[in-house]
């Protein structure tokens, strides 16, 4: 691993979390009508609803105060603002809905949404590499075939599908799992089995309707693991006489595995994205339960906030994916040059 | 060549006149090689591949009820049938009717040029994205050009797709079903154009390409003539899975309620099913089931129809079949040879 390399990731890394925080910028801009005038609707609702008169001079002041953003100032003196308040402040604005800081909000949900994501990953990973080897090893087998077509069939159910089909069964019909929250009423928060497994117990639907989104897996790994079954160092270790488990953990495993750790990483994003829909379903309060209320009520600055910390969450994944790889993949500490 | 040895000027024009005396086929049977490796040893390698006729069947079904189907019955409004029939009590209404009395058939039925629309303003977006992306920065590797695309597409990747979309869909409202497709197309092509550049990347290292290049052929020929042709299984194949992402994404979008109820959608049905408890009511599921079972034999049409393509485009398996179908090996190998 040089440094080289390292400072082109970073770079890269860098450039995705400006883009993104740029993209949401840009967007307030673009509302029909500008941020003022748009959010001065949504503000006005929200004010003659409580009961209240505002002016538009007020209004300027609370979409400076809620957005990040004054509205008087040349535009790229807002710009330098927006930056200013979110790396030296770390406020991503106020929340229309809720009257508190986007940040307070967002933080107090991401390790919720992490312990599902996270958890649906390493599950739908570990199961899609344990399938497609077994499917590799008796390639053309009876297995094989079977599992093909049901590997098909999962990769066309979409995972909310999945989600509502597992609440009909598991939760409503046999009730073994709750149908929403994130732990069950009256149980107190804190380091106790009956908080921890009251935990397991409402994330595991999620999890599992999640880790449909790995399994797909099975298939690229299959064809890896097949491709490796036919290299001619693994006829060498064979005439070594070598033990075959350690052929194939060593030889095909690992060089079947490799091509899906980056690929696992990237997951992360596809997982994140899931969570927008899957929470809602299990009413899972978790980041994408925040942002699927947000944009029912419109709450633009609760909206950018999310997206931002969805990216970023993605742009660390993905960097320690790539400040990792060098060391499970030797043949890659020089760089990756032309993938 | 061999035959006016010792001439050099009949040799010559020998060499200027390939049509006449080196190719000795008429027309005629060039065209009928040509047919024979493009499109009856295709269509063969399918046929023989139950995926692609699978695939194919359902997605023609889906075809004819989003083209003949919408002409043919009436398009589904409140009151026209009576409340929650079941599932193949009344055949006028076979599947089923749901709170409203709509049946639940044409409103099936009449959802499907909605989703094409969208299948094709998404995936036309994300493979015209990836092809154009995926040439043009394989062919100037390590330029300027290069750099910025792969860093645009990193970052694009990186965004992670659906709150992406919801952002958008929420400052811009969109209603028409092409210009939510393109939005959901947007996270699909950084992908594919990566893995088109990487093929792009070592196609332009084989001989051919090089002898182009060499020539002084202008670069977009040489894209058109070698590379096109190499990439074209590439782009249809995940030109298949494109689509089954955009059904996801908006019958999921609508599911949920994020876009804009204007059109009748499957995900606006499973969300009109669900809110009325149609888990909880054993008369209403078939409200919510219908679509359900819709969403995946659209999916799985397209699935097996990328996988049935992977077959079709098997150079190895394709020449077999062209051998079986008569016109013996030159012919297979000549028609290849000519349009490498």
């Amino acid at each position: 691993m040089n440094l080289n390399y390292l400072t082109r990731r970073l770079g890269q890394a860098v450039i995705t979390f400006w883009a993104t925080v740029t993209l949401t910028f840009a967007l307030y801009h673009m509302m029909p009508g500008g941020p003022v005038e748009s959010m001065q609707n949504i503000i006005l609702q929200q004010v003659t609803t409580s009961g209240g008169s505002v002016d538009l001079e007020q209004i300027e002041q609370m979409v400076a105060l809620y957005a990040n953003i004054q509205p008087n100032d040349p535009v790229y003196v807002q710009y330098i603002d927006y930056w200013r308040q979110l790396l030296f402040e770390f406020s991503m604005g106020q929340s229309f809905s809720h009257q508190e800081p986007v940040t307070t909000l967002i933080a107090e949900r991401v390790p919720w949404s992490m312990f599902v994501s996270v958890y649906s990953l390493v599950i739908g990973y570990t199961a899609s590499i344990l399938l497609g080897s077994a499917m590799a090893f008796k390639e053309k087998s009876r297995f094989d075939s079977i599992m093909s077509s049901i590997m098909v069939a999962l990769q066309s159910t979409p995972y909310y599908i999945v989600a509502l089909l597992l609440i009909y069964s598991v939760a409503l019909r046999l009730g073994w799992f709750p149908t929403g929250g994130r732990v069950g009423t009256g149980v107190e928060a804190g380091f106790n089995l009956e908080f921890m497994t009251s935990v397991v117990h409402h994330a595991a639907l999620p999890i599992l309707s999640t880790s449909i989104l790995g399994i797909a897996g099975a298939i690229s790994l299959r064809g890896n693991a097949i491709r490796v079954l036919g290299e001619d160092y693994l006829r060498v270790a064979e005439l070594r006489g070598l033990r075959p488990t350690r052929i194939a953990t060593e030889y095909v495993g690992r060089n079947a595995i490799l091509p899906m750790y980056t690929r696992f990483m990237i997951g992360i994003a596809g997982v994140l994205s899931s969570s927008v829909i899957l929470e809602q379903i299990f009413s899972y309060p978790g980041m994408g339960l925040l942002m699927y209320n947000a944009i029912n009520i419109r709450d633009y600055p609760l909206l950018m906030g999310t997206l931002i910390i969805f990216t970023s969450i993605t742009i660390i994944g993905i960097l320690i994916a790539d400040l990792t790889y060098g060391y499970i993949d030797p043949r890659a500490s020089g760089g990756g040059g032309t993938e | 060549m061999s035959d006016s040895e010792g001439d050099t000027q009949s040799e010559l024009e020998a060499l200027f006149e390939p049509q006449g005396t080196v190719e000795s086929l008429t027309r005629w049977e060039r065209v009928k090689q040509q047919y024979d490796l493009y499109v009856r040893a295709p269509l063969k390698v399918a046929i023989n591949d139950w995926r692609t006729v699978v695939g194919l069947g359902l997605l023609i079904l889906f075809g004819l009820a989003g083209t003949v189907g919408v002409w043919f019955t009436a398009a589904p409004s409140s009151g026209q049938a009576p409340f929650l029939l079941g599932p193949f009590e009344n055949w006028a209404y076979p599947l089923g009717t749901d709170v409203l009395g709509r049946p639940i058939h044409t409103q099936l039925i009449h959802a499907t040029p909605a989703m094409f629309q969208m299948i094709l303003g998404g995936a036309g977006l994300a493979i015209g994205l990836a092809t154009v992306v995926g040439l043009l920065s394989g062919f100037l590797r390590d330029t300027v050009v290069d750099r910025v695309l792969m860093t645009i597409a990193d970052v694009v990747i990186t965004i992670p797709g659906l709150p992406l979309v919801m952002v958008l869909v929420a400052v811009f409202q969109p209603r028409n079903p092409y210009v939510v497709g393109v939005l959901l197309g947007l996270d699909a092509w950084p992908a594919l154009a990566r893995q088109i550049r990487s093929q792009v990347l070592s196609i332009r290292e084989e001989h051919y390409v090089e002898a182009s290049r060499i020539m002084g052929l202008r670069i977009w020929t040489i894209l058109r003539r070698d590379l096109l042709g190499q990439l074209t299984p590439y782009i249809a194949i995940n030109a298949a899975l494109a689509a089954r992402g955009i059904i996801f994404g908006s019958v999921g979008l609508y599911f949920i309620g994020v876009l804009p109820f204007n059109a009748l959608n499957w995900g606006v049905m499973m969300n009109m099913a669900y809110a009325s408890g149609a888990l909880n009511e054993t008369a209403k599921l078939h409200w919510l089931l219908w679509p359900m079972l819709t969403i995946f034999l659209l999916s799985v049409s397209f699935v097996l129809l990328s996988q049935g393509l992977d077959s079709v485009f098997n150079v190895r398996l394709r020449a077999r079949h062209a051998q079986t179908a008569g016109e013996g090996d030159t012919s297979a190998s000549k028609g290849e040879h000519d349009n490498a």
